[in-house]
Parts: C-alpha cells; structure tokens; sequence
C-alpha cells in the first residue's frame, strides 16, 4: 500500500523543550491512524507538522510522495478536524463547510450541493442556514467534520476530535467515524490522550513518550506486548515485573509486564500448573467493580495487581492467596523506561 | 467498501503573486510580526517616545540668566532650581492632591461597582455599564464646566444651602483655611470635588472588572467556612479587588498629577505641577524647567506602575 | 456570578450605590439645563427663565462653526491612522511570544498612562526643535499618538478572545493570508474596530491638554470652550456649545458600547 504519510528523523524543538525528537513514522493509505500519549508527548506537534501549522526544524515530511517541508497549509491536500472545532462564528454552517469550496473558486451552486452532500454525509441534513452557536457540540463536531471533508483530503487530521464530548456521545461518533473512514477510504490520523480510544478505532497506533514513538502496531500487539514499562502503564494497566523477579525464575533478565486478567487466584494449598509461574501473599486492597474484582496482594517482594471474574468469591483484606499466571502471559520489554 | 462518495474533482485553488507572498509570510513568522509591528513602534518610538526623549534631554539644559535663551551643555542647574522650596511646594501639593483624589474616587466607586458586579443583572447590568462609561467618555472640559455652573457663588449648591437653612455651614467650609476660599469654585475643597467627579468613572471600570472575576462560588465558601459577611469581605473580596483598585488609582493618580486646567479653572492661585509646566514652557519661557517639572510626575509614575505591577493590577485594566 | 440566583443587594448599598450614580449624572443635566437659561452674565441657579433662543444665536457664530469643522477633521484623521497603526500593533502582539513584548505593549499605553501635560509639552518642543509650523497636521500627530492605544486595546481584546485556531482553520481549508485576512479576520474584527474607531473619534474630539500646545493659531472645539471658560464672553451661547460636545461624543460612545456589549 502507498504511503500516505513519511517522517524521516523529524525534529521540531521550541525553544529548550524537544516537542518533536526525532520522529520516523510511515503512515499507510487508507488506514485509520492513532497518536496516542498523554499531553506534551509530541502528538498534536506531530500532527500539526502534518497539517503544515508548524514546520519541522530538521528532518523530512513526505505526504503521498510530495516533500511537504516549506509548504503552508493552505497548499497541503490536508484537512483538521480542530479540537475545539473552529467554526466560523460569523457564517452559516452552509457557509462554513463551503468554505474551502468558495476560496477553490467554485461557482455558487455548486459549492452549495457539495456542502449538502458534505452535511448529508454527517447526517446534519437541513443545518445549512443555522449557526454554529445555535448547534450542540455533538452537532459542531459533525460539521467541523463535514467542512473538513468537503475538500476532498487525502488525509484527514483529527485532533482530540471527541475530547469535548460527553460519554454516551463519543462512544457513538467512535463508531461513526470509523464506518466513515472505511466509506470514504481517506486516510485519517487521529490525535488522543485516551488510550479506549485509540485501541477501539485505530488500525495502527504510535505511542508517543516526551517526544518519541516508543512503539508502533496494531492495537492487540501494544496491548499484549507493550515494548517498554512506559507503554505497559499508558495502554491499559499492568504488572510491572523487575529484571530481579525474573532472574530467579530463570528467564533473561528483562523487564516483563503482566496484565491483570491474565492472573487466576486461588488458595495458597492449590498448586499452580506447570506452565504456570505463582506466588503467595496477602490481600492488601480489594476493590469490587461489578464483572470483575480488583484486588492488590503483596508477597515474595511484589505488589501485583490482578483482575479476576466476579464469581461469588469473596476477597478480604489480610488474606492469604495464592496467584499465578501462565508463563507465557509474562512480557519482556526494551530497558528503556 | 462502496466507492467514496466525495470523488476528487477538486481543482487547487488559484495561484497568485499574492499567494506566494502569503507562503513567505507564514513561513517567516518574524518577518510578518516585524511588517506589522514597524509602523505602529516607528511611530510612537519617533513621535512620542522621541520627543519625550529629547525633553528630557532639555532638562539637562539650562536658561541664560541674562539673555534668558537656553543654553546647549550638560549641567544639573535646572534640577536645583527644581528643588527650590517653592516648587517643592508645588509637587507636595500636586502629590497630595493625587493622593486624596485617589482614595475618594476608590471609596465612592467601591460600592457602585460591587452592587454593579455583584447584585445587577440583565437589563440593570446594562444600564450601569452605560451610565458609568457615559461620563467616562464624554467631555473633559463640558465636565469641568458643568461644576464651574455649579460650583460658582450664584450657582446651585449655594442655593441649596439657602434653601435647607444650610447657609452657615457652607460659609464654616468655606471660612476653613486651606480647603476652602471666598466662593467653592475658587477653593481646593471645590477642585477636589471636581477631580473626583472627572476622574472616577476610571476607578469604577477597573474595581468592577476585578469583582467581576471573583466567583460567587467562593463567597459561598468563605460563608459555609464559617466567615460572617463583615470578614468574608474583607478577607475575600477585598483582596481580590485590589487588582482592579490599583488598575484604577494609576489613571486617577496619574490624571490629578498631571492635569493643570482643573487648578486653572477652578483653583486659586496655588500651582500644581501641570500649571507649573505649561507656564515655565509658555509665559516664562524657560524650556528646560518645564521638562525637569515634566520628570517629576514621570518618576513618580513610574514608582507608582512598578507598585501597582506587584500587585497585578494590570491583569485588571 | 452571572448565572446564579441573585439575592438583594442590601438597602444601604443601593442607596450608596444611586448615589454614586447620580453624582455622575448630575452635573451632565444641570448643562442641558443651563442651555435654556434667560440670563447672561452669571450661572445664577435656579434660571429666571428659559428661553431656546441661544441656539439659534450660537448657530450663527463662525467661529463655532469653525473649530467645529477643525475638530471634526482631525478627528477624523487621527481615528483613521489610529485604525491602521493600532490594528497593525494589536495583530502583532495579541499572542506573539517574544522579547520585549511587554516593553512594546507598554510603549503604546504610555500616551494615556502618562499625564496627557507631558505628550503635549514633548510634542510641542520637538515640533519647535524640527522647526515644524503648528498646524492642522501637528494637531493630528498629536491626536492620533494617544488614539493608537484605544484602537489597539479594542484590537487586542477582540483578538485574544478570537481562537487561533479560526487562522489556522482557514488556512487548512485553502486559504492564503489575504483571504484569511478578508473573510476570516476582519469580519471578526470588525466590531471591535468600529468601537474602537468610535472611542477613537470620540477621545480626539474632546481632547484639549495635549491640542494647547500642538494647535498654532487654529481652534478646535475644546480649545474654543477652554477660552470662554477662563475669559467668558457670551456664557449661554459656551452653554450651547457644551451641549453640542455631550450629544457628538455621546453617538459614537454609545454605538462602540452596542459594537462591543456582548463581549462585556
């Protein structure tokens, strides 16, 4: 598949502060594209070199092929989809999505069936003549989508695009952006600190850390084997096992992640499998949450946390419980942090 | 998959000299802050700050007792003159003037805006916001002159005094020394009143922008903690209110200090720093005095803007 | 405090409060007054008469009607090179990040923060130093220096309040700076302009401390009412004038007050 987008060893700093830290990342066409991270990891900088708003201080940026260093936005076959949504405050939102369609100098009418089309598209049918302050944020969004895709983009850049909306709200444009994204087989990179997100849309996603990617895959491969402790705690939660636990069970001395659910508990006399590896400790915390009960033990040196199925058992605090694990359920990561 | 509903017919839009001009801009951001900054800072840097400059160059000057033309070499004789007794009197009173004027104008706008902040809404809102930025706008002079009408022996407070028998009293004001003078609009007492009046829609603004930002929410806490009103304003919305009283004092000080037709319309004979200056430039003739006279207030503005920086009051303008 | 339920403001302040209100509203109304009086020679209150008389009388002085025009021309003037240099000085420094900002942002207050004695005696040497003849466009220096800050600070408010993301919307939509400039920035600067122009026009109208001493032989308005009021010479018809300066600057200050009121 052609590659939509291609940094090469990107940098951009302000000031002392490495925004963007040497960043090596090729996005494919037609793929649904996450940067996940928490604030100041160089996501949105990352993005906003894409959309042509900052321009890199070294390195190269490549969209479909094209060098894109030195070019405004204006002069990119991009579009955002804003954060905050931008609107126009001043024009219709008819007027916002032909937007783009009346600076392209299209003749009226058929700027105007195109930001119908664009309208229908994110099922706002009829919201031409309104302003954008008389929508909710729901509806703003879908028109900030709509004025985006108008212009026919090769890639589509969202920002944080559902950060502004309630729950319920943005569990269903998750899955709408994602039914429109395999419609219109446009490229979509997408900008969030909520790794449900991301894991739930994305094909692909790049977990970025002050500045770096410090992994890129496919949903299932970062969750199961995150490359380091960072992406271990950021995606999901997880055991984090030191060099040390694993020297003694025999294994390099790596750090491991171990996922919460992937730990059974049982009485201290039941003996683990033989593919298993287990400990004994107590119960230090027990915190029930419907399906599943979190409970933290402490034992032989650790403090593990497991997640197991709601099944009438009753967990307390100062019990003894053995836990164990399928060896194979036990990560090694990179040393770096 | 279904083919994509937007198929790419999209041309670029035009191209143009402008539009590379535009890349250049935006890809140089310093070059576009430089070309829209140029023209404003050459203007104020050349016309004002320049011929604020070469004033205070003059009061490096000095005046030829003789000829009484100014004379061209550095010398520090100007400022000694400046520190005679006489006008060292002149900038105490112009201090003090300031001064009380400063605190009357915070003391009577207070309330107006914290009822306008506090208590108004709606339509009300609106209309206090018009009726104090009203006066704020409208004419320095017809201002002064309305209390020249008022002020003067013949006009209607004397008349208001006779009507409820308060004859006596406006003659005791008037009979005191340093405040008062043969008739309001020739008296300090009379100038005071003047300067409050011109200058304290410039206070309200300020104090009332800073009560705005303080949020209901916390009143109500400083209450549920157990503060009764009485300390609550005063531990809470006094002090959140400084801001915007120190935002407001800068224009009511400044103002007063430097204003010289109020003292010449309504005062007696005493100078304030401004008649000082306008007559040492004009009628006297001597240049560098009136630019060392000029150094007074701006030293002291600039000790008084340092103070009110500490104390955030140019968040509140 | 805007959304919540408000209880009664207690009565004292309310009293305080109209009081306040009153004593800046007053003296405003005793001139209006004071235009219909019968008498002449003193500003004896209350008016033995009214008459409309003076209107017709001070309609017909030239010399009103001259510095009228001045003032009206000048303050045309300084408002529009307020617009540009202010416009100019707020895109520059409504959300650059640079050194010196707060040194140039204060520059440009400087001209009203400092007492208005010293812009006017600064300007008046430097003009005699340059050897420039006092005349219509010395006024307008003068006017337009302490304009700027109005326009500026109208400018700056607006902006910041302004997303840069609309700038950058824009521009992602296909827009170069020019067309950004025409259908995104003015538009949404455009009130704040008005208003600011308005308070601009309405400030060099009035203004008389700094034109003393930048004004040669010519008057303008305030410069004529200053003369009447140290020397009067005909008090009703200096009444009418006054009457004439509250209802000119009263149009654009109100007009700047609806441009700007849903951001207050």
């Amino acid at each position: 598949m052609p590659v939509a987008v291609r940094f090469t060893n990107v940098h951009r700093h302000f000031g002392a502060v490495r925004a963007v830290d040497g960043v090596t990342l090729d996005i494919a066409e037609g793929e649904f594209f996450a940067m996940l991270g928490p604030s100041g990891s160089g996501k949105t900088t990352c993005l906003r070199l894409i959309g042509g708003f900052e321009q890199p201080d070294q390195g190269g940026i490549e969209i479909f092929g094209r060098h894109a260093e030195g070019l405004p936005p204006y002069r990119r076959n991009v579009n955002t989809v804003f954060q905050d949504y931008a609107l126009f405050p001043h024009m219709t939102v008819g007027e916002n999505v032909a937007y783009g369609l009346m600076i392209r100098k299209l003749p009226r009418p058929e700027r105007e069936t195109r930001a119908r089309e664009a309208l229908a598209l994110v099922k706002l049918n009829g919201f031409e003549g309104r302003y954008p302050r008389q929508l909710s944020g729901g509806q703003r969004q879908r028109v900030a989508l709509a004025r985006a895709l108008v212009n026919e983009p090769r890639v589509l850049l969202l920002d944080e695009p559902l950060g502004a909306l309630d729950l319920k709200l943005r569990e269903e444009m998750q899955e709408e952006l994602k039914s429109l994204q395999r419609k219109l087989g446009i490229t979509f990179v997408f900008v969030t600190h909520d790794q449900g997100e991301a894991l739930a849309m994305a094909d692909r996603l790049a977990i970025f850390h002050s500045g770096r990617i410090v992994q890129i895959g496919a949903p299932v491969e970062v969750y199961e084997r995150p490359r380091t402790r960072f992406v271990a705690d950021f995606v999901g939660s997880a055991n984090v096992l030191p060099p040390t636990y694993a020297g003694e069970a025999g294994a390099a001395a790596k750090w491991m992640s171990l996922r919460p659910e992937k730990i059974r508990a049982t009485a201290p006399e039941q003996l683990a499998a033989n593919d298993e590896a287990s400990l004994i400790g107590t119960i230090t915390n027990v915190h029930y949450q419907g399906a599943l009960t979190r409970i933290t033990v402490d034992g032989e040196g650790l403090t593990l946390r497991a997640a197991v199925p709601s099944d009438g058992r009753r967990f307390q605090t100062g019990q003894r419980i053995r836990l164990s694990w399928p060896a194979s359920a036990m990560n090694s990561m990179d040393d770096d942090p | 998959m279904t083919a994509p509903i937007l198929a790419p017919t999209l041309a670029e839009p035009p191209d143009g000299i402008l539009r590379r001009v535009s890349d250049h801009l935006y890809l140089n951001p310093p070059l576009l802050l430089g070309l829209l900054l140029v023209p404003p800072l050459l203007w104020i840097g050349i016309v004002y700050v320049g011929s604020l400059i070469a004033l205070l160059i003059q009061s490096f000057y000095s005046v030829d007792e003789f000829s009484g033309m100014v004379k061209h070499e550095f010398t520090l004789a100007t400022y000694a003159e400046l520190l005679r007794p006489a006008n060292i009197d002149i900038i105490v009173r112009s201090v003090l003037m300031a001064a009380a004027v400063t605190v009357a104008a915070a003391l009577i706008a207070f309330p107006i805006a914290y009822y306008a902040a506090r208590y108004a809404t709606g339509a009300v809102k609106a209309l206090y916001y018009v009726a104090v930025m009203m006066p704020l706008w409208s004419s320095y002079l017809v201002k002064i002159y309305a209390w020249k009408l008022i002020l003067a022996k013949e006009g209607i407070i004397t008349w208001l005094a006779g009507q409820t028998g308060l004859g006596p009293v406006l003659d005791f004001v008037l009979a005191t020394p340093v405040i008062g003078g043969p008739s309001l609009s020739i008296s300090f007492l009379g100038m005071f009143v003047v300067f409050v009046y011109v200058w304290l829609p410039y206070m309200i603004l300020p104090v009332q922008a800073a009560l705005e930002r303080v949020p209901r929410s916390m009143i109500d806490a400083s209450a549920d903690l157990g503060a009764a009103p009485g300390p609550t304003f005063r531990h809470i919305v006094l002090p959140l209110a400084m801001p915007g009283i120190a935002a407001g004092s800068i224009f009511t000080f400044s103002l007063t200090l430097g204003d010289y037709i109020i003292p010449q319309i309504i005062g007696n004979s005493s100078f304030f720093i401004g008649q000082a200056v306008y007559a040492q430039q004009g009628t006297a003739g001597n240049i560098p005095l009136a630019a060392a006279f000029t150094v007074v207030p701006i030293v002291i503005m600039a000790a008084y803007l340092w103070g009110a920086k500490r104390l955030g009051a140019f968040d509140a303008i | 405090m805007r959304s919540d339920p408000v209880e009664p403001a207690p009565l004292g302040l309310k009293i305080v409060a109209a009081a306040g209100l009153a004593f800046l509203h007053v003296p405003l109304a005793l001139i209006v007054l004071y235009a219909f009086t019968t008498e002449e020679k003193s500003y004896v209150f209350p008016p033995p008469g009214l008459t409309t008389q003076w209107f017709a009388i001070a309609a017909q002085r030239t010399d009103i009607w001259a510095a009228l025009m001045l003032s009206l021309r000048v303050a045309a003037v300084a408002t529009l090179l307020a617009l540009v240099l202010g416009t100019c000085a707020a895109a520059a420094l409504a959300r650059a990040r640079f050194f010196g900002r707060e040194t140039i942002s204060l520059l440009f207050v400087l001209p009203i923060a400092l007492p208005g004695i010293i812009t006017g005696i600064a300007l008046r040497s430097a003009f005699n130093i340059m050897d420039f003849d006092f005349s219509f466009w010395t006024i307008v220096l003068g006017h337009a220096t302490f304009c700027i800050v109005v326009v500026y600070n109208n400018a700056v408010a607006r902006l910041r309040r302004t997303s840069p993301n609309l700038i950058e919307a824009s521009m992602d939509l296909g827009a170069d700076g020019l067309a950004t400039l025409r259908h995104i920035l003015l538009p949404a600067l455009g009130g704040a302009l008005l208003a600011g122009g308005m308070l601009a026009f309405a400030l060099s109208f009035d203004e008389v401390i700094v034109t003393t001493f930048t004004a040669g032989q010519q008057s303008t308005l305030p410069i004529w009412m200053l003369t009447e009021l140290i020397r009067p010479r005909q008090r009703p018809v200096t009444n009418v004038v006054a009457v004439l300066v509250i209802a000119i600057t009263f149009v654009p200050i109100l007009a700047a007050y609806y441009l700007t009121r849903e951001e207050s």
